[in-house]
């Protein structure tokens, strides 16, 4: 089986964990083997928290520098901060919301432009999908959905060896009951977001 | 029911590393558990500590790694299977305990799971604690994934009790932080009822008794390296004439290049699981296969040291290579492109590796430091000591110590000169104080003030050392993930059966002559009671007592009620510039709150010279 290698990069607080459940779910929903490594620690102190996610016949839980077949980023800075793990095939999707750090948001740091953080990632990589996603997750019903909006992107673009419906299902079983029609409403417009962007 | 209850044996789950070192204790039937929490352990001693609450399986959150392995020694040589949980520096606060518990040994299974933190993503060293196991003369179990930790911490138990000494079970932060699946197995049924049978001249280690154990425990070495020999967790993989010997995470990248490099015919993989004693004669057969021979390990070259002095005794001369120049380095974790180079270029094999794009020429991207959650008491009780401090004019040298506070050393906080390990902040103060003329005050939380604060704080008082101890006692460990020390609450768990200690209490006894308890979000009172206490000569205590903002919320004991900034900002940006809170931005030059974040602690409101900070009007 095709070896393919995610990172995905966010701020504390923003659900790259549970993004990584449902993925985690939908392998196991396609017999797909998976594994996962995560950097938590103090990232509930306004850190960033970092997944990898290996689909496949590898036997390693983590990716190196340059083997990121996929790069899910949900805050633009950090996901230019993040192309380092991408080589020049790797396909990057990115929310377009920024959560400026603390270190900008007292003026002791300059927010890279939109428009150069887009620029910059689209001259270096395979390709690029970049839309405003925290939109996207105030219209399925709130902005916590954020993540599985970008869920919806990544299995989009076809990558993963994830059904569409396995990770339906995976959210389903793993986000909370009260949610889920939220979520699933959410993968919908990321996946629609990411065919549009294409 | 908790998900690593479920008796469904050859059911796939997706589990944390942690969570499947915790199934593997439960299915061996584990009755007792004890751990001082430390990333990256923590969420199995939660895991544990959820179980305890629906079964019969004892779980303790003890004072401290000492205490948990003599409370967990007692209980083993109860016949108990007991496990013992902490992160790799718990074992040097333990390593006075193991070291005789290694000449004593264990009746029931004692298994000891240390996690080390390679590159130190949460820790303040990157020690190799598998010199743990030959130091006491244990031996050292180490897994390579995360279904094999469960496997693997189920048959620690049993070898425990073959040699009845306890294992230690070492992992690093890739298996404690890793997911993938497991197969559940079957659990063994817990026996819960010890019996302690005396026997004064195996377990009174006095001198005459301990010589004999000492003879005991070579003996029980010897039979622990026959086991491991013939160990089915040192396994053997591949053909060819080079050879790879690597523990741990590192087999997978081994295991990955050796297919990515296409050579598979080349290279025959021994990976070493029993790592203390190494398996001399599994290993010597090994070398004596090979054209050349590379150690991949994490950390300190334990294994390859052991592997050339085996070549040595062996008379075989094959080159054996691991830590060096174009080799591997003893700094960090390693990566898999990391090892398929070393390995390429080692073996001579052709290697193009996947070119991470140029980062060389992007704009500086803004850092994002972790940094104190809004509303946190610490950021108040920095503030007000640095203000008090201040108006004495007084010049000061701040130890600290570990936890949430540590980061109190970071602009525009900046308080926080020395830190070293836990309890470190009130026994450095007593040096600092009397080695320089610098005003010394000290910082800790309320649970390493329970860990190892204690005996410092008793050696200030005694020895008559002069500075002020400042205890940030926010009721919660919560670095960790909010675990309970002696000083909590144990209602706000809804648990019963505990007592509480009242850390003033404690500080008195201790004879300390001048205490205050600070409401730290009072900032003037504060400030007044902080200064009283710099200017007593001796040792003062100040407890800022507090609950974790975070915490507090999680509990819904703490309603946020957000603060504005009004249009009586006259830009001053003391709020900014002294206290940084994160909810603080700038927009159009002016500071704003960020109302989703703000929780109203109004420690900015009391300091804005304008007073233009108000509750924001529903």
């Amino acid at each position: 089986m095709d070896i393919k290698r995610l990172i995905m990069v966010a701020v504390g607080g923003q659900g790259n964990l549970l993004a990584s459940k449902v993925l985690g779910e939908a392998a196991l929903i396609c017999k797909v083997p998976v594994r996962m490594s995560e950097i938590h620690g103090m990232a509930q102190r306004g850190g960033v928290v970092e997944s990898a996610i290996v689909f496949g016949d590898a036997s390693s839980p983590i990716i190196s520098d340059g083997e990121a077949d996929l790069l899910l980023g949900f805050e633009p800075s950090e996901t230019l901060r993040a192309l380092n793990r991408c080589n020049k095939e790797t396909t990057v999707i990115t929310n377009l919301a920024p959560l400026p750090p603390f270190t900008v948001s007292i003026g002791r740091g300059v927010y890279p432009e939109m428009d150069t953080i887009q620029a910059l990632i689209k001259e270096r990589t395979g390709s690029l999908i970049a839309f405003d996603a925290m939109e996207l997750a105030i219209k399925a019903g709130s902005p916590m959905s954020t993540n599985i909006v970008l869920v919806g992107a990544l299995i989009q673009t076809g990558i993963l060896p994830l059904t569409r419906e396995s990770v339906e299902q995976a959210i389903k079983t793993r986000t909370k009951p009260a949610f889920v029609d939220m979520n699933l409403a959410a993968f919908n417009l990321g996946f629609e977001a990411a065919a549009g962007a294409a | 029911m908790h998900k690593l209850l479920q008796n469904a044996p050859d059911q796939e789950i997706m589990l944390l590393g942690n969570e499947s070192l915790a199934r593997g204790a439960v299915e061996a039937g584990l009755a007792f558990a004890t751990t001082y929490p430390g990333t990256p352990s923590s969420e199995l001693s939660l895991n544990l500590f959820q179980i305890s609450q629906e079964t019969d399986l004892y779980f303790e959150y003890s004072t401290n790694e000492k205490v948990a392995l003599e409370v967990a020694a007692a209980a083993a040589n109860s016949g108990l299977r007991t496990m013992c949980i902490m992160k790799h520096v718990g074992l040097n606060v333990a390593a006075d305990p193991l070291m005789t518990l290694a000449y004593v040994g264990v009746k029931g299974g004692l298994v000891i799971l240390t996690a080390d933190d390679p590159s130190m993503f949460s820790s303040q060293n990157e020690q190799d604690n598998r010199y743990y196991g030959k130091f006491a003369g244990l031996p050292v179990l180490e897994p390579s994934s995360v279904a094999e930790a469960k496997d693997m911490a189920k048959a620690a138990f049993e070898l425990s009790e073959t040699l009845q000494e306890p294992v230690i079970l070492r992992t690093t932060t890739r298996i404690n932080h890793s997911s993938a699946f497991v197969t559940l197995g079957d659990i063994k049924e817990r026996n819960t009822k010890g019996e302690f049978i005396k026997d004064p001249m195996s377990f009174v280690t006095v001198p005459a008794v301990s010589r004999k154990l000492h003879v005991k425990l070579l003996e029980n070495l010897d039979k622990a390296q026959a086991i491991s020999n013939r160990s089915e967790h040192n396994i053997l993989t591949g053909t060819g004439r080079f050879g790879v010997i690597c523990n741990g995470v590192s087999f997978l990248y081994a295991e990955d290049a050796v297919k990515d490099l296409g050579i598979e015919d080349k290279v025959k993989i021994l990976r070493i699981g029993f790592s203390n004693p190494m398996p001399d004669q599994m290993i010597e057969a090994f070398l004596k296969d090979c054209d050349k021979v590379l150690v991949i390990e994490e950390g300190e070259p334990f294994m390859e040291e052991a592997v050339r002095s085996i070549a040595q005794d062996a008379g075989i001369s094959v080159s054996i290579k691991g830590k060096g120049d174009n080799l591997f380095s003893r700094l960090y974790e390693f990566d898999p492109a990391m090892v398929k180079r070393v390995m390429a270029s080692y073996f001579e094999i052709e290697y193009q590796a996947k070119e991470p794009v140029d980062t060389s020429n992007l704009p500086e991207i803004p850092q994002r430091p972790p940094n104190l959650c809004s509303g946190c008491s610490h950021r108040a009780t920095f503030y007000e000591v640095k203000e008090a401090a201040k108006a004495l004019d007084m010049d000061t040298i701040c130890p600290s110590d570990i936890g949430c506070y540590t980061l109190g050393f970071l602009p525009p906080l900046s308080t926080g000169d020395f830190v070293l390990c836990m309890g470190a902040s009130v026994s450095s103060s007593c040096g600092f104080a009397k080695a320089t003329d610098k005003k010394v005050i000290s910082f800790i939380g309320d649970s390493t003030f329970f860990h190892s604060g204690m005996t410092g704080l008793a050696n200030a008082v005694f020895n008559n050392h002069n500075f002020t101890l400042v205890i940030l006692d926010n009721g919660i460990t919560a670095m960790t993930g909010h675990q309970p020390n002696p000083g909590v609450d144990m209602s706000l768990f809804n648990l019963e059966g505990y007592n509480r200690i009242s850390i003033e209490n404690v500080v008195k006894a201790l004879g300390v002559e001048h205490v205050t308890v600070v409401k730290p979000f009072k900032v003037k009172k504060s400030v007044e009671a902080i200064k009283e206490a710099l200017a007593f000569e001796g040792v003062s205590v100040i407890i800022s007592k507090e609950p974790c903002a975070l915490h507090a919320k999680g509990l819904k004991l703490l309603k946020p009620r957000a603060f504005t900034v009004t249009d009586r900002c006259k830009n001053h940006r003391d709020c900014i510039n002294e206290i940084a809170c994160p909810s603080f931005f700038l927009e159009d030059d002016k500071v704003r709150i960020d109302a989703t974040t703000c929780v109203g602690c109004a420690l900015c409101a009391q300091i804005c010279p304008e007073n233009a900070i108000v509750p924001l009007k529903k």
